[in-house]
């Protein structure tokens, strides 16, 4: 079943997690409802222990909620994980040295048993979708961090799952490559209408990059605030200079703050 | 150029040593030996020189000097002597001979690297079940760790009597004691190293939905490596204890370990010199060419 617009690929009720730690329970999510729409960009921004990795990780089923229902593709997390439904980023690109870039992105596809004529079509057009077509013989250590994410993004693309799911992929870059980059992603979002769901840190690359933008806070690890962005979806870099987008970061930022006073 | 120099240093320093020590350890049977050829030496009764002490000895005889560096049988040999002795049984003597070192280090080099084979095998199987089963973990782990604390001078004899019962006699015992030394630091290092990748790797391959089988060919395997290679070269080395101890209790005087053995029953220091630097040379070409191997498969996989 092709889900049509609109429709919702990833679905949390009252999501609920706390962690059993040695000295006291560790309440990471609470009551956290969201609803993400085929086609969405959506981030997750808040101050470290807010919940938003860790919500990442309950959609592609890595943690296990403790109360509540999630729904990714109408299956149950873990069932969407072994459908291989997406594609995960982490926030260091963890490409294998022993393996060429084209290797690496292999991967994936090795695994899930696609043929070898196959295997090969799918990294040259996954290499084009992030630039790095005359890479693909190059070991990771003779790229570098911006092109070895890349590369990771490309590995995540490889087996067409419809979602892509990324951990702050940008969070160790610096801030020149992270702009060309969150261009380069969201051309490529425009490209393929995936839908994504991105965890950052930074306002200006989750205002930048969002249709949707989940404000998160800590202690519990909760849903402050869900903005959705009024801007159009072509977005040049100097968009972030109008009224328009300052007037959303500037939400954001209340809504981080507010999430604070709590404390 | 820069590298040979600290270990030219050190190669002299231990020289130095040895000569200045080779008159003290040699001045008694050198005095004996003079006396009888009509020198004067000092004491001149044989039982107040024996309870006499060395340093003494050479300060109040030090014409003798020269000639402790020159003993048919001393109790220390001076490094010219054994280097003397090395060349006569190596360079000197056809390699069937009965006497040569290249005849009796192979003797124990085939031991070595079959038991090598053999604890290499045993350490990579038995790591990889210690990673892959909780129970492995629990309940090999203190043997292997146990294994290693009894002293295999007291367990050699007893694997070669064994195995000599049910009829298994010669190379093959031999080899079992190299790889009872050569096993554990490969049970350790490949542990190590299997368990290496950090989580963030588990989790991708996780998203993967891989199996356990692809993710130990694919991600633990390789990565190990490093930590392999590590633990063979001291494997190799311990390889070569394992065989030259297990040539002590065989009898039969055959090996570097029968040699030195020999060496030791007709008073021949020279021999045991001898024996003990071509082990100590082989044991460094081995680890040696482990190293190589090292470099070559670490560059290519990108590793090092």
């Amino acid at each position: 079943m092709v889900p049509n617009a609109n429709s919702s690929v990833i679905s949390a009720k009252a999501l609920d997690l706390t962690f059993q730690t040695a000295d006291a329970p560790v309440h990471a999510l609470k009551d956290v409802s969201l609803d993400i729409a085929q086609g969405d960009f959506v981030s997750f921004i808040g101050p470290s222990g807010c919940g938003k990795t860790t919500f990442l990780r309950c959609i592609a089923g890595l943690e296990t909620p403790t109360g509540g229902t999630l729904t990714v593709n109408g299956m149950t997390a873990d069932e969407a994980r072994r459908a291989r439904a997406y594609g995960y980023v982490f926030q260091a690109a963890g490409l294998y040295p022993w393996r060429t870039i084209a290797g690496n992105i292999k991967l994936p596809l090795e695994i899930m048993g696609y043929s070898k004529a196959d295997q090969n079509d799918r990294v040259a057009r996954v290499l084009d979708l992030v630039e790095l077509s005359d890479f693909g013989a190059k070991f990771p250590w003779q790229l570098s961090g911006g092109m070895q994410q890349r590369a990771s993004i490309a590995r995540a693309l490889a087996f067409d799952a419809d979602i892509l799911l990324m951990d702050e992929p940008f969070g160790a870059l610096d801030e020149i490559v992270r702009d060309h980059l969150n261009e380069q992603l969201l051309a490529l979002w425009t490209r393929t209408n995936k839908t994504i769901a991105f965890v950052t840190h930074s306002i200006p690359e989750a205002v930048y990059l969002s249709t949707k933008i989940v404000v998160m806070s800590p202690r519990p690890g909760r849903i402050t605030d869900v903005i959705d962005s009024p801007l159009p979806k072509e977005r040049p870099l100097d968009i972030r200079d109008t009224p328009e987008f300052i007037e959303i970061a500037h939400r954001v930022r209340e809504g981080l703050r507010a999430g604070h006073e709590d404390d | 150029m820069r590298k040979i120099f600290p270990v030219l240093t050190v190669v002299a320093a231990i020289f130095a040593f040895w000569y200045a020590a080779v008159p003290f350890m040699n001045v008694k049977e050198t005095l004996t030996g003079l006396e009888r050829a009509g020198a004067v030496v000092v004491p001149d009764n044989p039982i107040e020189r024996r309870d006499a002490s060395s340093f003494g000895l050479v300060l109040n005889n030090s014409f003798a000097i020269p000639a402790t560096y020159a003993q048919e049988r001393p109790r220390l040999p001076a490094p010219h002597q054994v280097a003397q002795d090395l060349w006569k049984t190596t360079v000197m003597k056809k390699v069937t001979s009965k006497r040569s070192l290249v005849y009796h280090g192979w003797i124990t080099l085939s031991a070595t690297l079959l038991g090598f084979a053999i604890g290499t095998g045993a350490g990579i199987i038995l790591a990889v079940g210690i990673v892959h089963s909780r129970a492995m973990d629990m309940s090999v782990m203190p043997w292997a760790i146990a294994s290693q604390t009894i002293p295999i001078l007291a367990i050699a004899p007893m694997i070669i009597v064994v195995l000599n019962s049910i009829g298994i006699q010669g190379l093959v015992p031999k080899a079992i004691i190299s790889a009872y030394l050569s096993f554990f630091p490969v049970v350790v290092g490949m542990v190590k190293g299997l368990r290496a990748p950090d989580a963030m790797q588990m989790d991708l391959l996780k998203t993967y939905n891989a199996s356990d089988n692809q993710g130990f060919w694919k991600l633990r395997l390789p990565a190990s490596m490093p930590y392999l290679f590590a633990s063979l070269k001291i494997g190799v080395a311990a390889a070569l204890v394992g065989a030259i101890v297990a040539e002590l209790p065989a009898g039969g005087a055959r090996g570097l370990g029968g040699r030195m053995l020999t060496g030791s029953y007709y008073g021949q220091m020279v021999q045991i010199w001898s024996a003990l630097v071509f082990a100590a040379v082989l044991a460094a070409s081995l680890v040696l060419l482990i190293g190589l191997a090292q470099r070559r498969a670490l560059k290519r996989m990108g590793l090092t």
